[in-house]
C-alpha cells in the first residue's frame, strides 16, 4: 500500500515538507505537478513532518500537488542491457530507449568490509606516458583530476575512456554542459567504445540536485558488475559540482556550515563515494577517476583539499599538462616493479632532470649566465615537455621508456645521469 | 537497573530522537528498529523525556515510531585474553568473522563477540583463596602469544572482596567461571576470565601516574635523535595530504620499541588498513622473532563506515590499551587520523544545533582531546610494577594550515610535535618531518647539548639558503657556503631515512648513538676550508655518498666497518 498526501507545507529552496506517518528514511517519493512528474527523496523526518529533497526542483510544485511515497529507496535497474545506454541524474533514458525495470538494485548500499579487500596489484595502461611511465593508474585506485576550468579535463577522461584496459566503463556528469555531454558522447561512439560505457549524465541546466544521485547511481551499478568479475572504470565530472548540490541543500536545511559554507559532512559523503573504489577478493574491481575543478585554482579550496585526504594521490592538469610534480599516484609502487625493469629509474631518473631543469629555466628567466650544462637541461626540458609530457602523446609505456632513453641520449653523456650502470649498458641507445 | 523502552520521534541523518518514560543513562547504548534489523546507538543527549541518539549504522529506511530498547549499559567493550591480532571495527566486532559470515559487505545491525568465547586457555592461578582483592589485582595469568596475560579482578567493582575460591590451574575457555570473590556484605560474585569495561572511561585501577622518562624508541633518527617520545608520553604528527602521516606511523608501528602496538585507523582510507592487514602477518619482528601481528590489533573505522562508530574507534582503542597496560606492558596507541574523529564530533554537534565554536566544531573539541591524550602516561601498577600507554595521533588539517583548531587543540596537550611538511614531501625528502619547526619536551639518548648545537646549525644553514636565494651563490661568504653545506649534509644523511631499505628503515638507539656522534665530531663540528665554492660542494657531495651508502650497511658487520673507513679516509684526505 503506498502512502498518498495531498498537501504540502512548506517548500524551501528545493525541500518539500509534508504530513505523513509511518515514512521511512531515505525513502522515495513521487510529486505530480501540472507540469509532469518527479521524485523526490526523504532526508530527514520530525514527528509527522517529513523534509523532501525535490531532485527536479521545487518551482512550479503547488501546496496542493499529490505526492506518493513509493515504499523503497532510491534504486537502479541493473542488467547487461545497461551498456551502451544513457540515462538521466534520475536514472531515467534520455535516449529514447525503454526503461531498465527488472532486477532493481538499492543505490548507496553498505561499506565493503576492509577484511575482504585485497592489495591492488594490476596496471591500468591508459597510453598517456605522463600517467602509464610517471604515476601509474592502478586497478581499484581512486584518483580524482585536479584542474582549474578551462583546462581540458573531459577530454583527458574521454580519452581515457577509449584507450584503457578494462572491461566497462561508466561515465557519470554532474553539472555537465552540453556540450560536453555531446562530445562525450561523440568522440565514444567514433572510437567504438560506446557499447561498453554506461552513462549517467546530468548536465549544468537540469536541477542541481538531481546531480546529487549520479554518484551513487554509476558506483551501485559498477558494483554490481565487479561483483560479477567485471573490472569496472568510474569516471565522474565533475565532483566539485557535487558538493556545491550538498551544500545548497544543507544550507536549506539550515545545517550549521563548517568552512566556506560547506557542511561539515562532505568529508565523510565525499568518502563514502570514493571509498567504493574496490579490488573483490575473488571477483572484479572498481576504479574512480573524479574530476575535481579547483574554485580560483586553489588547492586548498575544501573540495579539494578533503577529496586529496580521501584519495590516493592525484592527478594535476595545469596548462593543458599533467603535471609531474603535484600529481601523485600512490598506488604506482604496487606495479611498476613488474612492467620492465628500467621503468622506476626512467620514472625517478628523469623527473630529477626535470626538476633541475625548471631550476634553470628560473635562472635563466632571471638572467643568470647559462653553463653548459645548463644548456643540456634547457635542451632536454624542451625535448621531455614535447614528447612525454604533451597530452596528445598517444604510445604504449614501452614505447614511452624506449622514447625517454633517447631523450637522454641526445641531451647527456651516460655519466651525467644517476643511473645504475647495468640499466646503461642495456638500454642506452647505442651511438651510430 | 532497568530497562527501558522508547518510540523515535526524529530522524536526522544518523542522529534520531527518542520519547521515552522512566530513567535512563547518558552514553546508554540502546537498539532501534528497523524493519527486521536492529541498529545500535548510543545516548548523546537528553533534554526532559527525549533522548537524542547517534546511530552507529546507516539510517536508511529508519522510521517515525519505531521502537527503541535501552541497554541499561554504556558502550562498552570486552576485555580478556585473544584480544591480541585481532583486527575489529569502532564497536570492537571481528572483521575477519564478519567476512566470513557476510561475504563482501559489512551487514547493518549485526553484533558479534569480539571474543572467542570457546577458546580454552591455560589458567595460572596467582591469588590464593581467602586473599583481599580489588579492582585491578591479578588472580591469575594466562599465556597469550608472547605475552603473560593477566586475569585481573575487573575494574568496575567497588571496594574490597575476599577470594573464596579460584580454579587450579587448567584449561578453560573464557565462560568458565575461574574465580569466586565476596563483598562486605557477603555476596558472592563469580568471575570468569572476560569483563566488559566502558570506552569512555580511562581506567584507574593503578596506584599512581607517573612521569615519563624512558625514551620510546622508533629507530626513526629524526625523532628519536631530535624529537623523542617517551614512554607513557604522547606526540602529534600533523601534515598535509601527500606528506607521507600514514607512511610515517606505518614505519612507528612496525619499529617501536613497545610490547603492544594498536593502530586505531579512523575513518582513513581502507587501501592503507589494508596494507597493514595484508603485510604484519608476514613481517617478523626481530625482537620476538614472530610476526608483527602477535603484538598487534588493528581498531579499523574506514571513511565510508558509518561516522558515528568512527567517534568510538579511538576511544575503543584506548581502553584496549590502557587494559593491556594494567599487566606491565608498554603500549602504543597510534590513531590515524585524530582530525577525523573531530569532524565525527562535529557532525553529531551540528545535527543536536549546539551553538558552533571555530570552523563549526564544538566547543567541547579541546576538553575532548586534552581527555583523550591525557589517559596516556605510565602508571605504577598495585603490584609494583609499571606500564606505560604512549599515544600518537595524526591529524589532517584543513588545506595544510596547522592554525586550524584540531591542531591548535592538540599541541596544547601533546609532549612532541612533528610537523611534516609539504616541502620536504615534495622534494621527496622523508621523512617529511619539518626540523625546523617540531619541538619534544621529552628527553633523547642523544646527548641533548650536541642534539641543540647540531640544530643551530640547521637554523643557521636554513638562514644562509634563504640568503642565497637573493644574492647567488658569488655574494656569500665561502664560511657561510660551508655552513649551508653542513646543515644540508644533516638532512641528507641523518635526518632522512629510507623506509623502504630493509637496514635504514631502522636504525636503533646504539648505532644513532655512535653515528651521530661521529657525524658531530669528525663533520660538523671540524673546520674545513676550500679555495673555491665547487671544491666544498664536491667534498661534500662525495661525502654525503659515502655516508648514505655506509646507513645501508648493517651495524658491525664488516661492509659497514669497510664504508667507515672509507669516510675516514675522505675525511683525513681533506685534512692533508
Amino acid at each position: 500500500m503506498k502512502k498518498v498526501c495531498t498537501k504540502i507545507v512548506n517548500i524551501v529552496g528545493n525541500v518539500l515538507t509534508v504530513q505523513a506517518e509511518g515514512v521511512a528514511y531515505e525513502e522515495l517519493a513521487e510529486v505530480s505537478t501540472s507540469m509532469g512528474r518527479s521524485l523526490a527523496q526523504v532526508i530527514r523526518l520530525d514527528k509527522d513532518r517529513v523534509y523532501l529533497q525535490a531532485f527536479q526542483g521545487s518551482r512550479g510544485i503547488s501546496t496542493g500537488d499529490e505526492v506518493k511515497f513509493l515504499g523503497h529507496p532510491m534504486q537502479v535497474g541493473f542488467s547487461s542491457n545497461l551498456l551502451g545506454r544513457i540515462f538521466n541524474g534520475s536514472g531515467e533514458p534520455i535516449d529514447g530507449g525503454p526503461a531498465i525495470t527488472e532486477n532493481l538494485i538499492e543505490i548507496g548500499g553498505p561499506s565493503p568490509n576492509p577484511a575482504t579487500r585485497v592489495i591492488p596489484s594490476q596496471m591500468i595502461r591508459t597510453n598517456i606516458p605522463m600517467i602509464d611511465v610517471f604515476n601509474t593508474l592502478v586497478e581499484s585506485q581512486k584518483l580524482p583530476i585536479f584542474s582549474s576550468s578551462g583546462e581540458p579535463y573531459n577530454e583527458l577522461l574521454a580519452r581515457i575512456a577509449l584507450q584503457a584496459e578494462v572491461d566497462m566503463i561508466i561515465l557519470g556528469g554532474i553539472g555537465l554542459k552540453y556540450d560536453q555531454y555531446i562530445y562525450f558522447k561523440e568522440t565514444l561512439e567514433e572510437g567504438g567504445a560506446l557499447s561498453r560505457t554506461i552513462f549517467f549524465m546530468h548536465t549544468a541546466s537540469d536541477p542541481i540536485v538531481e546531480g546529487l544521485m549520479v554518484p551513487d547511481m554509476c558506483l551501485a551499478v559498477a558494483e554490481n558488475f565487479a561483483l560479477q568479475g567485471k573490472r569496472v572504470l568510474v569516471l565522474l565530472s565533475d565532483m566539485t559540482n557535487f558538493a556545491d548540490a550538498l551544500k545548497e541543500i544543507a544550507i536549506t536545511m539550515e545545517q550549521v556550515p563548517s568552512n566556506r559554507g560547506y557542511p561539515g559532512d562532505l568529508y565523510s559523503q565525499l568518502a563514502a563515494r570514493y571509498e567504493k573504489a574496490v579490488d573483490f577478493d575473488g571477483a572484479g574491481s572498481i576504479t574512480i577517476l573524479a574530476v575535481t575543478t579547483m574554485p580560483g585554482d586553489d588547492v586548498t579550496h575544501p573540495v579539494p583539499d578533503n577529496t586529496g585526504y580521501i584519495t590516493e594521490g592525484q592527478f594535476y592538469l595545469k596548462g593543458g599538462r599533467i603535471e609531474p610534480f603535484g600529481s601523485l599516484s600512490r598506488l604506482k609502487q604496487q606495479v611498476n616493479k613488474d612492467t620492465r625493469e628500467d621503468h622506476r629509474a626512467i620514472m625517478d631518473g628523469m623527473l630529477q632532470l626535470y626538476a633541475q631543469y625548471n631550476e634553470t629555466e628560473e635562472k635563466r628567466a632571471m638572467g643568470f649566465r647559462m653553463s653548459q650544462w645548463d644548456q643540456k637541461l634547457l635542451k632536454y626540458g624542451q625535448l621531455f615537455e614535447k614528447t612525454m609530457m604533451d597530452l596528445k602523446v598517444n604510445i604504449s609505456l614501452e614505447k614511452a621508456l624506449d622514447e625517454g632513453w633517447q631523450i637522454l641520449a641526445q641531451c647527456f653523456e651516460p655519466e651525467q645521469t644517476s643511473f645504475r650502470s647495468e640499466l646503461i649498458n642495456k638500454f642506452w641507445p647505442k651511438a651510430k | 537497573m532497568n530497562k527501558n523502552n522508547g518510540k523515535i520521534v526524529s530522524v536526522n541523518g544518523n542522529m534520531i530522537s527518542v520519547e521515552f518514560e522512566g530513567d535512563i543513562l547518558q552514553n546508554e547504548v540502546a537498539f532501534a528498529v528497523c524493519g527486521d534489523k536492529k541498529l545500535k546507538a548510543e545516548v548523546i543527549k537528553i533534554e526532559g523525556n527525549i533522548a537524542f541518539l547517534q546511530v552507529f549504522e546507516y539510517t536508511k529506511g529508519i522510521k517515525v515510531g519505531a521502537e527503541v530498547a535501552f541497554s541499561g549499559n554504556m558502550l562498552s567493550v570486552q576485555l580478556g585474553p585473544g584480544l591480541l591480532g585481532q583486527v575489529y571495527d569502532g564497536l570492537q566486532n571481528p572483521l575477519p568473522e564478519l567476512a566470513k559470515e557476510f561475504g563482501y559487505f559489512l551487514p547493518v545491525g549485526i553484533e558479534r563477540s569480539a571474543i572467542d568465547m570457546k577458546k580454552k586457555w591455560t589458567f595460572n592461578p596467582i591469588a590464593k583463596k581467602g586473599e583481599k582483592v580489588k579492582a585491578g589485582n591479578v588472580l591469575g595469568y594466562v599465556k597469550e602469544g608472547l605475552f603473560k596475560h593477566n586475569i585481573m579482578v575487573p575494574f568496575y567493582l567497588q571496594g574490597e572482596y575476599e577470594i573464596q575460591d579460584i580454579a587450579s590451574p587448567n584449561d578453560y575457555n573464557c565462560e568458565d567461571i575461574i574465580a569466586k570473590i565476596k563483598d562486605e556484605k557477603g555476596k558472592t560474585i563469580d568471575l570468569t576470565m572476560v569483563f566488559e569495561w566502558p570506552v569512555k572511561m580511562p581506567i584507574k585501577a593503578y596506584d599512581e601516574k607517573l612521569s615519563p622518562k624512558e625514551t620510546m624508541v622508533t629507530k626513526q633518527r629524526l625523532i628519536d635523535s631530535f624529537f623523542p617520545v617517551s614512554k607513557g608520553g604522547t606526540f602529534c604528527i600533523p601534515g598535509p595530504f601527500g606528506a607521507g602521516k600514514t607512511v610515517l606511523q606505518q614505519l612507528i608501528s612496525r619499529h617501536a620499541q613497545v610490547d603492544i602496538v594498536i593502530i586505531a585507523a579512523c575513518g582513513e582510507r581502507a587501501g592503507e588498513v589494508v596494507e597493514t592487514l595484508k603485510e604484519f602477518p608476514e613481517l617478523i619482528d626481530p625482537k620476538t622473532g614472530k610476526s608483527l601481528m602477535e603484538r598487534t590489533i588493528i581498531i579499523c573505522n574506514t571513511s565510508s563506515m558509518p561516522v558515528a562508530a568512527r567517534e568510538s574507534s579511538v576511544y575503543t582503542g584506548c581502553t584496549l590499551a590502557e587494559y593491556y597496560r594494567q599487566m606491565g606492558l608498554d603500549v602504543l596507541l597510534l590513531a590515524d587520523s585524530t582530525s577525523r574523529w573531530a569532524q565525527a564530533m562535529r557532525e553529531i554537534s551540528g545535527r543536536l544545533e549546539e551553538i558552533p565554536g571555530e570552523e563549526a566544531f564544538p566547543a567541547y573539541l579541546e576538553s575532548r582531546i586534552a581527555q583523550f591524550y591525557e589517559r596516556a602516561g605510565v602508571v605504577k601498577l598495585l603490584n609494583g610494577e609499571k606500564g606505560s600507554l604512549t599515544i600518537g595521533g595524526t591529524v589532517s588539517p584543513a588545506g595544510g594550515n596547522f592554525e586550524e583548531p584540531v591542531t591548535q587543540a592538540t599541541l596544547k596537550v601533546v609532549g612532541a610535535f612533528l610537523g611534516l611538511s609539504r616541502d620536504r614531501a615534495n622534494a621527496r625528502k622523508f621523512p617529511s618531518i619539518d626540523p625546523l619547526e617540531s619541538w619534544s619536551r621529552y628527553k633523547s639518548f642523544i646527548n641533548e647539548e650536541i642534539a641543540e648545537d647540531a640544530k643551530n646549525i640547521m637554523v643557521k644553514g636554513d638562514g644562509v639558503d634563504q640568503m642565497m636565494k637573493v644574492v647567488g651563490e658569488e655574494g656569500t661568504s665561502m664560511d657561510d657556503f660551508i655552513v649551508y653545506l653542513k646543515a644540508e649534509f644533516i638532512d641528507s644523511v641523518y635526518l632522512q631515512q629510507n623506509g623502504f631499505d630493509s637496514v635504514d628503515a631502522a636504525s636503533s638507539s646504539q648505532r644513532q648513538e655512535y653515528v651521530f656522534a661521529k657525524l658531530y665530531k669528525d663533520i660538523l663540528k671540524k673546520e674545513f676550508s676550500f679555495k673555491e665554492k665547487e671544491d666544498a660542494r664536491t667534498f661534500f657531495y662525495s661525502l654525503r655518498q659515502a655516508f648514505i651508502n655506509w646507513n645501508y650497511k648493517e651495524m658491525g658487520s664488516d661492509l659497514f666497518k669497510t664504508q667507515e673507513k672509507k669516510i675516514d679516509d675522505l675525511l683525513q684526505e681533506k685534512g692533508k
